[in-house]
């Protein structure tokens, strides 16, 4: 294995276990708040399975050599990244349900060629994860339309989710093409498979669709069918925003990083305390053979 | 699943969702039970029974879903969450339940969100806020070692929802008390600080016991029944239990006083002389359930007729 391709991977893998175990925190906001216990259900479940992803994503990069809490420490340093999308905050419990139709949504059509990447354990991690993800989205889409056949302030907060989520979640696809200097060497090793661009555009006209038959407006006037190129033209992201919130001055880069490093090193006690009673046990194991 | 089509998956029909609702089995515990409350049973008494028990999972899900991204390790997050997601279930099955046996037809959600503090029924420890991680385990040892017990017993009572309901939650809780047992096993036996921490949280949670033990009318009646469970029944081995996992930590249980409630249990509603007067099951609760609960409603209340 090249050992430039070992390190992308990590970097790749890592980037991805990251934004599971950071995209817990906007989606956890709510889990108490949840306005029934079916809907409470369905978010601890799912906020349960992100932090599933992140423990086999994790073992798919110990699998190159790295170490998951050598990961955790650069994550904490701020020396890796995660998806930019969850440094935006969830401000009422329908950014729950957009954030399962867009965010999902767009981390779907990103990972399923995945499933297809040349390094196997992490395609084989990425068919279970996309799966799920899958779930997560109809989930979150079927909470959408029921808030929409509710009451008027109930789409009005629909609407409101979809305008704040609606261009965070283009970027997620990444810079364009032409600012996207790894593509080609990754395209070339088959760790991805579509640009930037092609995946943005398949998830836009996908999911124009979808927000007619929810009935909400997505935020983008010159968003319009191309007869010729078969495709919906849409509007420029802002990529200066894009290129902020990634050099970590988003609305809640620094919570998100100081909550992490709060819990793994408000942890830290208790991790010692379980290495040094397996240490003890099998003193005494030995002790006693 | 066409890895290229997972996408469509969003427009089919059919709502596979029903698999989170009642936790880790998956399956619904209620399938083919008989839910025609019994001969002779009291059916405002069978209510209110389902209402203690169910809101003892509702409030100590809860608790345990505020440690959400903040547990000390991965493995612990998804554990967590999951004995939450067992809570839950277990909560809904039987606040369901106390919408038919009352005769209210009121739902799950009327009773989670429409309730005021005095008419929830839990007993205090599933309230108490945890100071640590060590005050957690602590908790969650005392509380499913005791809830085990019940639910045991609970699987033979006349009510056959009840009973389906236990037998699900005993292969549940089984699980959570194995899991508090073997942390509480491994931070009394780790560093001092853990041993500190642990027996710390322990004797946060003792003065909470005594009302675990203590006999409501209703419970009273209903156990007469062969309804209910007789909680003082539940002490002998609750007491082997934690004997037995303290004893592996290098701990002890210290019986402490119970955390007194207010006044004298009045006739009709609680327990006897020389209790600790009326507590949760009367609706008397501590200071912190006010916060619990006005972030546990807040949305639904906020958007009254809206439907989630």
């Amino acid at each position: 294995m090249p050992d430039a391709y070992r390190k992308t991977m990590i970097r790749q893998i890592a980037q991805h276990a990251h934004s599971e175990i950071i995209g817990m925190q906007p989606e956890g906001n709510w889990v108490t708040r949840a306005p029934s216990l079916r809907r409470k259900a369905i978010l601890l479940a799912k906020v349960q399975d992100e932090a599933g992803h992140g423990l086999y994503l994790y073992s798919a990069a110990e699998t190159l050599g790295a170490d998951r809490e050598d990961l955790t420490a650069r994550l904490i340093s701020g020396a890796q990244k995660y998806s930019s999308i969850f440094n935006y905050p969830t401000l009422t419990f329908a950014d729950v349900g957009v954030i399962g139709w867009l965010v999902d949504g767009a981390a779907i059509c990103n990972q399923v060629p995945l499933c297809r990447s040349s390094y196997g354990p992490y395609a084989r991690a990425m068919i279970r994860i996309c799966k799920e993800e899958s779930f997560h989205q109809r989930q979150g889409y079927e909470l959408l339309m029921t808030m929409m056949r509710g009451t008027p302030a109930q789409r009005e907060m629909v609407q409101d989710a979809t305008n704040r989520w609606w261009w965070p979640s283009l970027m997620m696809f990444g810079p364009p093409d032409a600012e996207s200097p790894n593509t080609a060497q990754s395209m070339r090793w088959r760790i991805k498979r579509h640009t930037n661009d092609e995946l943005r555009q398949r998830f836009v006209d996908m999911t124009v669709p979808q927000a007619a038959a929810l009935g909400v407006t997505l935020p983008d006037p010159l968003l319009r069918w191309n007869d010729e190129r078969g495709n919906y033209d849409f509007g420029e992201v802002d990529w200066a925003e894009f290129k902020r919130v990634v050099a970590g001055n988003g609305p809640c880069n620094a919570q998100r990083i100081e909550h992490r490093r709060a819990a793994h090193e408000g942890g830290a006690w208790v991790r010692e305390a379980a290495a040094v009673h397996a240490a003890k046990r099998a003193a005494r194991k030995e002790a006693a053979a | 699943m066409g890895f290229d089509t997972a996408y469509e998956a969003i427009s089919e029909e059919a709502d596979t969702g029903h698999r989170w609702a009642f936790g880790t089995g998956c399956t619904d515990p209620l399938a083919g039970v008989d839910t025609t409350v019994p001969d002779g049973v009291d059916c405002a008494d069978l209510g209110a029974y389902c209402l203690m028990l169910g809101d003892d999972a509702l409030i100590m899900s809860h608790r345990l879903q505020q440690w959400l991204a903040s547990a000390p390790e991965l493995e612990e997050e998804t554990a967590l969450a999951n004995i939450a997601l067992d809570l839950l279930g277990q909560a809904r099955l039987l606040l369901s339940r106390a919408g038919t046996a009352d005769g209210s037809g009121r739902s799950e959600d009327d009773y989670a969100y429409g309730r005021g503090e005095r008419e929830f029924r839990n007993v205090r420890l599933a309230e108490m806020a945890d100071a640590d991680f060590g005050g957690l385990i602590a908790r969650l040892l005392v509380f499913s070692t005791w809830r085990l017990a019940l639910l045991s017993r609970l699987r033979a009572s006349r009510d056959p929802v009840l009973a389906a309901v236990a037998a699900q939650g005993v292969r549940e809780v089984t699980y959570h008390r194995d899991y508090a047992a073997r942390w509480a096993i491994r931070l009394g036996d780790g560093t001092d600080h853990s041993r500190e921490r642990m027996r710390a949280g322990l004797a946060a949670a003792a003065p909470y016991a005594a009302e675990l033990f203590e006999r409501t009318h209703v419970e009273r009646r209903l156990a007469a029944a062969g309804v209910a469970v007789d909680p003082p029944g539940l002490r002998s081995e609750f007491d082997e239990v934690l004997g037995t996992v303290l004893g592996e930590a290098g701990l002890e249980w210290a019986d402490a006083p119970g955390l007194p409630g207010l006044g004298r249990a009045p006739g009709g509603t609680s327990a006897q002389a020389g209790s600790i007067g009326q507590a949760g099951r009367d609706g008397i609760h501590t200071e912190s359930m006010g916060y619990l609960l006005a972030e546990l409603q807040s949305v639904a209340r906020a958007m009254p007729g809206a439907t989630w």
